[in-house]
Parts: C-alpha cells; structure tokens; sequence
C-alpha cells in the first residue's frame, strides 16, 4: 500500500519535446531506391536475358540411341557411328518444318564440302516432308535418324532445332551451337572440330 | 450509273488491310513452323494405372517447359512438352522414381528446368533463411520478454 501512495504522489512530469530530426537518409531512401530500379530497368532493356537453355551434356558421352532412318536413301543413326568414327563428327538436330533450319543449310553444305562429317536428327519429321525439305535445302548428311518423339534431342539436352553439336571421336559430346549455323559461324565451328580432334 | 457513295476513303480501307496483315502475318509463320506429326503416344494420354498417373502429373507440374518457359510441361501444348510428358509417363510406367527422372533432366538442361529448387550450395541461403528469420525472431522476442518481466 504504502508503494502505492508513493507512486501517487509523484509529480508528472510531462515528457520532454522531442527534438526537431534533422531529415537525412530517410528522406533521401526512396529516390535513391528508385534511382536504383530504374537502373535495373534499363539493364534489362540495353542487355536482355539469354534465354537459351544451354546443354549441360557437354563434355560428356553422347548416351545411347539408336533411331531409325528418316529418308530412303541415307541410313539411320545409333551411338556406335559416333563412337566406330576416326575423327570429330557434327551431329545436326533439325526438322523440315523448321524454318532456320533452311537457313543454316548453305553452311551446312559448305562444311560437307570442306569434309566434314554431318549425321542428322530429323524431329517429329514426316518422310515426304523431309524428302522434300532435302531436295529443296540439299542434303549434307551422311546419316538421317528420326526422331518422332524427341528423345534423343532430350537425351543431349538440345532444347529446340536447329542445333548442331560437335561429337569426337570417342563419342563425346563437345560443342553445342544453338540456332541457325549463320556464315560467320562456320569458322568457330570448324575450329570447335579442330580441337575436339586433338 | 451512279457511284455508290463512298463513306470510308479507299486509302482508309487500304491501311486497315495492311495492319490485319501485318498482325495475321506472324500467326500464319508460326502455324507453318509447327510439325505435322501426331502427338506422342503419351503426351495427351493418361496412364492406366491412377497412382502411376498421379506420380506423373505431380512431376510434370515441376517441370519447365524448354519451348515456352513460363509454363511446366503440363500446361504447355508445344510439340516439345509433350514429348517430355510421354517421356516422364514411359519412365513412371517403366517403374522410375519420380526424383531419378527430375534428375535425368537436370542432367542434361540444368537447374533450369525444375521448378522445384534442389538442396545445392548455391540455394542454401534460400533454405536456410527461414531458419535465420525464425532465430531472429525468437532473440528479439525473448529480449522483449524478459524487459516485461523486469518492469
């Protein structure tokens, strides 16, 4: 009781004013925040994101398959070619509905010529499309397998046609290259060959 | 014979052709960039067994899409999720766990195509800041606590 009456009979005292803050940071936090989001937003707009789903099978052993052939006149392909071979092989994943792979057939053609070694992956392809695709474009391959349910394509972690990957002689899987094989890459591919063959 | 009256300027009629043209035009590339081949077998098709099915649905919905990245293979109708849907349900129906066939496809495309986020260095801070959060929590509030207690 008698701590009671003591509290009682203290005197309020009002609190102290508090003291006019000198507005610093705060009031400077939200343009600097905005400062920085626009800096952001024009990242993003001068350098967009790469979207392209890189293989992560590279450096590793193409896996086993073996795909039957996609036109009458060339064979199919399995993982034995691959591995039977002497030197490093392009290994194409295209489609004749694809319209880049049109495209990149010129490239295609002149890297045969140079004697390279190109083996095809014909996706979800019908015969007398890509029959018709090959007499239009040409037909660098020295094998066509088809695909119909693009598990090869899954198998090396190709996510859309065309790509080409460069194969070495062990059946190693050494390159990607993602879309169209345009003029001005057939020097970085035949120079990705050269090194898978040493 | 009389003219019929022109209500909307022939040079009008010309510029709104050529937008529907333009707008129709990139509709018309891509119906042609389509393949003409069926569907997978198992790309639209359900599994007989209900609990091998379920298996499947669940992991395809933590799946992405390579074609279309903003949607898991099963949302996405591109030619490609659904050779990845016959893919996981042959693996299911052939008795693989759903986790191996996640991992047969990180194998080969990365991190990237889960949606589900694997325990790896780079995604501990991720799991391990709900932790950090909840200790946090736990020092301040017991700090708070024990002020009430003294006062």
């Amino acid at each position: 009781m008698a701590e009671k009456d003591g509290l009682m009979n203290q005197t309020v005292t009002p609190p102290p004013a508090p003291k006019p803050r000198k507005p610093g940071l705060a009031l400077w936090l939200p343009l600097i925040l905005f400062g920085g989001f626009l800096a952001l937003v024009v990242y993003g707009l001068v350098r967009p994101a790469d979207r392209e789903v890189v293989s992560a099978f590279i450096d590793k052993p193409l896996p086993a398959f073996d795909l039957p052939p996609a036109s009458a006149d060339r064979p199919g392909l399995s993982t034995a070619e691959f591995k039977a071979g002497k030197k490093p092989r392009l290994l194409n994943v295209f489609a004749s509905w694809c319209v880049p792979c049109a495209v990149e057939s010129p490239q295609l053609a002149q890297l045969a010529q140079l004697g390279v070694e190109i083996d095809g992956v014909a996706i979800r392809d019908r015969k007398d499309d890509l029959a018709r695709f090959l007499a239009t474009n040409g037909n660098p391959f020295v094998r066509i397998g088809k695909d119909d349910v693009s598990q090869v394509q899954l198998a090396i972690g190709s996510s859309g046609v065309p790509e080409t990957f460069v194969v070495d002689a062990k059946g190693v899987i050494r390159y990607q290259h993602i879309g169209a094989i345009q003029p001005q890459d057939v020097p970085l591919i035949l120079q990705k060959l050269a090194e898978a063959a040493s | 014979m009389r003219r019929p009256i022109q209500i909307v300027p022939q040079i009008v009629v010309q510029i709104v052709a050529a937008l529907l043209f333009a707008v129709a035009l990139p509709f018309a590339q891509s119906a042609q960039a389509q393949d003409s081949l069926p569907p997978a077998p198992y790309a639209y098709k359900q599994l007989a067994d209900p609990q091998q099915e379920a298996k499947a649905q669940a992991l395809m919905e933590t799946l992405r899409c390579l074609k279309c990245q903003s949607q898991s293979i099963a949302d996405s109708d591109a030619p490609m999720a659904g050779d990845m849907r016959h893919q996981v349900r042959m693996r299911i129906a052939a008795g693989e766990d759903p986790e191996a066939i996640r991992g047969w496809l990180i194998e080969r495309y990365g991190d990237y195509v889960s949606y589900t986020p694997q325990v790896k260095p780079i995604t501990w801070p991720l799991f391990g800041a709900p932790v950090v959060f909840l200790a946090l929590a736990a020092l301040l509030l017991r700090g708070r606590f024990r002020k009430g207690d003294r006062a």
